[in-house]
């Protein structure tokens, strides 16, 4: 095992300045996440378009550097990208993380592939794991909750 | 007392973990084992095991006889009154859950209060939750104040007419605070309300006398004493068990078994359902001798030393923010370093076999009110010394680094 594997300087950065951190008005989709053991938690707020192309993605929560930079990468990396994309992109990456060499899926670039592939670090550590993956599993409980009232208006 | 020697005595010790020696500060969380448990666990597997209290061969009374040794040696250990006012538990979760079951069952209705601490731990609350559910009773939180302490005159504050039993730790497993039970009882029992300690962090490091604190219950864990997992101890005044209905049905607990009905068994088989977790409970005895042997006052000295080196250790290490500042104080420092979660440091810290615990520590409500959603904590045992404080310092310094603080 080794620290600088898990904590790489991207991961260090995400953790830090997390990207897409908050809320914003018009999101038709959220979901929060909880992690009962370590109190962190993470809500999910993205809006579908018409097309169901994820057109804003953000998120609100705290939790430790490997959650808060899981779900900046995470965020960034769906933005702009069509439902049945992201949640191709969410198996593969849970998928690596779980027991993959590497990631699969034509949808991402080598560059983010490379991006996404920083968090697994966390598989030298499991009791780390569900810090990496709890926002992609609340991304895809966001989705899946299509009858939802939309809150737009709220 | 030799450290060093005492230290030897618990085989975790004897190797390195993950390549590193072993700097374990974990012990509010669990103690490790002296060899002596360890070995009577074996022992009694290997050479003595039967059954307690039921058949009468050779081996059933010599295994019942060294059951109820252990009963005897916690009786006097906390000096209660009567051995019968000791009953053998999982632990201190089911000791709780055991009292808030039968109190609540025959004293508790709807609108009766329930006073707790905003410090307590979750198996302090949520077995009254329980209660809170099914009965519609009310549940009051006494407040810590800004050292993070629970004062007499805050639990006085939340005292009404309508509370039935008050129950609150002894020692804070976040924050270290003692809190004041000996006054507690004082008060409640000035307005006859009985009160439960929960003694989880206090048995392990306090002296403790049920005759002089005069709580009407207590529950400790054995795994935090140097025990075994599996076992743990409820104390309550003899007229509280002869008074309140029995826990869980099941064998060794009845007297009379009918058709028509049944007639519970005398103490402390009521209480004790079903084949108990014997050889925890006789290995128990030797976590008692080892306590005994070098004794609770030197035990608690030896802490103290440790806490002041640590307080002071940590209080020098810049942006390490200590959590809480108690005037009476235990074995525990819970803290955050500014712009690196718990667990981060946890995991950090964990690379040099330094074991600490990151959370909540089992305690939300008081995270809460903190406005923290974790800490990292370090908690002293017997064998810890001065040079684990060192390497908890260095290792929070290597954190520190890592995250270019």
């Amino acid at each position: 095992m080794d620290l600088k594997d898990l904590y790489q300087e991207i991961i260090l950065d995400h953790g830090k300045n997390p990207r897409n951190l908050g809320k914003f008005d018009n999101y038709n989709k959220d979901a929060k996440g909880n992690n009962p053991l370590c109190g962190d938690n993470v809500h999910v707020y993205l809006r579908l378009n018409e097309n169901k192309k994820v057109e804003d993605i953000a998120f609100e929560g705290h939790g430790c550097a490997i959650s808060m930079a899981s779900a900046s990468i995470m965020t960034d990396m769906v933005r702009g990208k069509e439902e049945k994309e992201v949640k191709e992109i969410v198996t593969d990456f849970l998928g690596m993380i779980k027991e993959k060499d590497s990631l699969e899926t034509n949808i991402l670039k080598d560059d983010e592939k490379t991006k996404l592939m920083s968090l697994s670090g966390v598989k030298q550590y499991p009791m780390r794991v569900k810090c990496a993956t709890l926002s992609w599993h609340t991304l895809t409980s966001a989705l899946d909750n299509s009858d939802q009232i939309v809150k737009t208006e709220e | 007392m030799n450290i060093d020697d005492i230290k030897r005595e618990f085989p975790i010790f004897d190797d390195k973990i993950q390549n590193n020696d072993l700097v374990y500060l974990d012990s509010a969380n669990s103690s490790q084992k002296p060899r002596v448990v360890v070995d009577r666990i074996y022992d009694f597997y290997t050479k003595e095991f039967s059954n307690v209290g039921r058949s009468v061969h050779y081996l059933a009374v010599a295994a019942t006889n060294l059951y109820e040794q252990t009963r005897v040696s916690v009786q006097k250990y906390i000096n209660a009154k009567d051995k019968d006012e000791i009953v053998f538990t999982k632990g201190a979760t089911e000791a709780i859950n055991l009292v808030a079951n039968t109190f609540g069952q025959k004293y508790l209705s709807e609108g009766d209060e329930v006073l707790l601490t905003e410090l307590e731990h979750h198996s302090n609350y949520v077995p009254w939750h329980f209660l809170r559910k099914a009965k519609n009773i009310k549940i009051e939180f006494a407040e810590i104040n800004d050292n993070g302490e629970v004062t007499l005159e805050a639990i006085e504050k939340k005292i009404t007419n309508k509370t039935k039993i008050i129950s609150v730790s002894h020692l804070s497993n976040v924050t270290g605070a003692i809190l004041p039970i000996k006054e507690i009882v004082q008060l409640a029992h000035s307005k006859n309300i009985p009160v439960l300690i929960d003694g989880c962090q206090g048995a392990p490091h306090l002296k403790l006398d049920m005759q002089d604190i005069d709580c009407d219950f207590y529950a400790i864990s054995g795994h935090k004493m140097y025990g075994p997992t599996g076992i743990g101890i409820l104390y309550a005044k003899k007229k509280w068990l002869d008074d309140l209905p029995p826990y869980q049905g099941g064998g060794g607990m009845i007297n009379e078994v009918k058709k028509e009905g049944i007639t519970y068994g005398e103490l402390p088989n009521k209480y004790e359902a079903g084949t108990m977790a014997t050889a925890q409970v006789i290995a128990f005895n030797e976590s008692i001798k080892f306590m005994e042997k070098i004794g609770i006052q030197n035990i608690e000295k030896h802490e103290k030393k440790l806490l002041d080196y640590g307080l002071e250790k940590l209080r020098k290490n810049n942006s390490v923010n200590i959590i809480g500042n108690p005037k009476e104080k235990g074995g525990v420092i819970s803290f955050t370093i500014e712009g690196v979660h718990p667990h981060d440091i946890a995991t950090i810290l964990d690379e040099d076999g330094v074991a600490i615990r990151a959370g909540h520590h089992c305690c939300q409500i008081l995270h809460d009110k903190l406005n923290l959603p974790a800490t990292a904590r370090a908690s002293f045992g017997v064998y810890n010394t001065k040079d684990d404080i060192d390497k908890l310092d260095e290792a929070i310094n290597k954190c520190k680094k890592i995250f270019n603080l």
